[in-house]
């Protein structure tokens, strides 16, 4: 087990590599000089000259990469221009923001929408089958912003139960989490039933009805046991979408936040902090997959064999 | 069996019906829309703002009083354009990528393979916003970071489909009759492979529709005055206490759009009889 993870996180190196020249080529591909890109409008040229020799503007590409990946592998990630800060001290601000909403999020997915899926499938054709796919459909079609959006009027701005935006307290939490889990729910509700569905039908449920075992054990701890390694693959793959998911809904609950943080920057141009922020996201993906993976072997008896 | 059929049999199931017509009747609004309003989507009329629906504004007015209805219109043409436009190239980007990675294996696939298993893994929003970051905002950014965003899916499929058909007895026969690899490729291993990626097209145009609305919203996408959801959303979200009716109505509309898209490839799927075939492994 930990051989495998030591091989998959080496895996990653590649992936981070990859993802780090596109990130940095962002900067020279957007149209103008990529000086112009890196300091506020109306410069001197003495400001603009020290940019230049601080990134090495005025040397090959390949050094330049080197010298902008050595600084963020050391941990800096350049001067935000806007906020004239470190954009380290940016990331550290909003990270653990989304790292919260996210991780209630996926809690939430995982949780409600295994539940979701074994009603469904102990009900199946069913009419609340039905009511609980038809919800899930809809959960999963809607746009999630949108959706926050009417959450706030809903229960926020009529019923008062919610704060409208920020994130200082533990219920300004509630909606945020619940907008950005449901996509997930959605899509755990579904996998579940259908696994469900699948295992239900396999010999070895068969032998355990003809030992006379109760059926509703037989769902519980042998199918479901059965039925929730696709789940975790999904879940698996899902970790990303999660903080995709949360990088709008941070910008419509106005919570700080990577994503919130990100948009900002879009918008007022200042690279710097978009690279950080689209690199911070994509190695939380990274790693979220490679943890959603570990998982996957550690659950499955035949993928642990066939690490051996 | 021939995709018209199937397109047919699914206009009769309940499901297929509702969907589909839904669909017509939303292309035939956009397609029509200076026809059918007397408004127009971008002369403002301020003292006429923030009116809740009526009769003259049966969707009430935004904050430009502009008519919710007649932008509701134009913003379909956008959002339908951008998102089938996007998924067009995507798609046939994809299977140029992913027909000759399945076929000719080798280095080229390896090579294929990775780039297609490094995109995938992210979401397609974060993928779209660093493209969007590179192009800027606007129409031809929004339509080049969707198509780019879901290029990875669209290869992975078609590839698999390669795969699976290619070791098939017709095609070794067509191979030692001497058929050229252009013509085994055009001929016989794209047709049979092209009904699971065309329903994963259309079901990828849904997402495509929110994608492109989720960057309306951020403000990256088309340009105002130009009518788009998601721009409508983005002022409708500023304006959420005031005139909540500005942000309802177009979500309303992408959402029932995206049902309707979703209800119908699954039909379609069922019709077709593909379920199998559209995993992406």
């Amino acid at each position: 087990m930990l051989a495998y993870t030591l091989r998959r996180l080496l895996l990653l190196i590649p992936v981070f590599l990859a993802v780090s020249v596109v990130i940095f080529a962002i900067i020279h591909l957007i149209p103008g000089d990529p000086v112009d890109n890196l300091v506020r409008v109306g410069s001197t040229p003495e400001q603009k000259a020290e940019i230049t020799a601080r990134y090495g503007l005025d040397k090959p590409l390949v050094v330049q990469y080197g010298i902008w990946l050595g600084g963020v592998l050391q941990g800096d990630l350049g001067t935000a221009i806007i906020a004239r800060r470190p954009v380290t001290q940016l990331i550290a601000q909003n990270l653990p923001d989304s790292l919260a909403l996210g991780g209630f999020a996926l809690l939430f997915s995982t949780v409600v929408g295994i539940m979701l899926g074994v009603i469904a499938a102990l009900n199946r054709d069913r009419i609340i089958d039905q009511i609980i796919m038809g919800g899930v459909l809809l959960g999963s079609t809607l746009p999630s912003f949108w959706l926050g959006l009417l959450m706030i009027l809903l229960f926020s701005v009529q019923l008062g139960w919610f704060p409208v935006s920020g994130a200082r307290t533990w219920s300004a939490l509630v909606l945020p989490v619940l907008t950005v889990g449901l996509g997930g729910t959605a899509l755990v509700a579904r996998v579940t039933r259908v696994a469900m569905i699948d295992a239900a039908g396999r010999d070895f449920v068969m032998l355990l009805h003809a030992k006379g075992l109760h059926p509703l054990r037989i769902q519980l701890r042998h199918v479901l046991r059965h039925a929730l390694i696709p789940v975790v693959t999904i879940l698996a793959l899902r970790i990303g979408w999660v903080l995709g998911g949360a990088v709008t809904v941070e910008v419509v609950f106005a919570r700080p936040g990577l994503g919130t943080l990100l948009i900002k920057s879009l918008g007022q141009h200042d690279y710097p902090v978009v690279q950080a922020c689209l690199l911070m996201l994509a190695v939380a993906v990274m790693l979220g997959t490679l943890l959603g993976d570990i998982c996957q072997a550690a659950l499955d008896p035949r993928v642990r064999a066939a690490l051996r | 069996m021939t995709g018209f059929d199937a397109i047919a049999r699914t206009f009769r199931t309940p499901k297929g019906a509702l969907a589909g017509g839904w669909l017509v009747v939303l292309i035939l609004l956009a397609v029509f829309a200076p026809y059918l309003t007397i408004y127009d989507y971008a002369a403002q009329d301020l003292p006429a703002g923030f009116t809740p629906p009526n009769a003259d504004h049966w969707l009430g007015t935004d904050e430009f009083g502009r008519d919710l209805l007649t932008r509701i219109f134009y913003g379909a043409r956008t959002s339908l354009s951008v998102s089938s436009i996007a998924i067009g190239l995507s798609v046939f980007t994809g299977m140029v990528l992913g027909a000759a990675a399945g076929y000719f294996g080798g280095r080229f696939d390896r090579a294929v393979t990775v780039v297609v298993d490094l995109t995938w893994s992210f979401p397609e929003i974060l993928v779209a916003l660093i493209l969007v970051a590179i192009i800027g905002p606007g129409i031809s950014g929004t339509m080049a970071a969707i198509g780019v965003a879901y290029l990875a899916q669209f290869t992975r499929l078609t590839r698999a489909q390669i795969m699976a058909i290619k070791g098939e007895t017709y095609i070794e026969a067509a191979q030692s009759l001497g058929g050229s690899h252009a013509h085994i490729l055009m001929k016989h291993l794209l047709p049979n492979a092209l009904a699971p990626v065309l329903v994963s097209a259309m079901l990828a145009t849904g997402d495509a529709i929110i994608l492109e609305a989720t960057l309306g919203f951020f403000g990256l996408g088309a340009q105002p005055p130009t009518a788009s959801w998601g721009g409508m959303m983005s002022s409708g979200a500023a304006q959420l206490f005031k005139g909540p009716w500005i942000i309802i109505f177009p979500g309303l509309a992408v959402a029932t759009t995206v049902i309707a898209i979703n209800l119908f490839g699954d039909a379609l799927i069922r019709a077709l009889d593909i379920r199998a075939r559209m995993r992406l492994t």
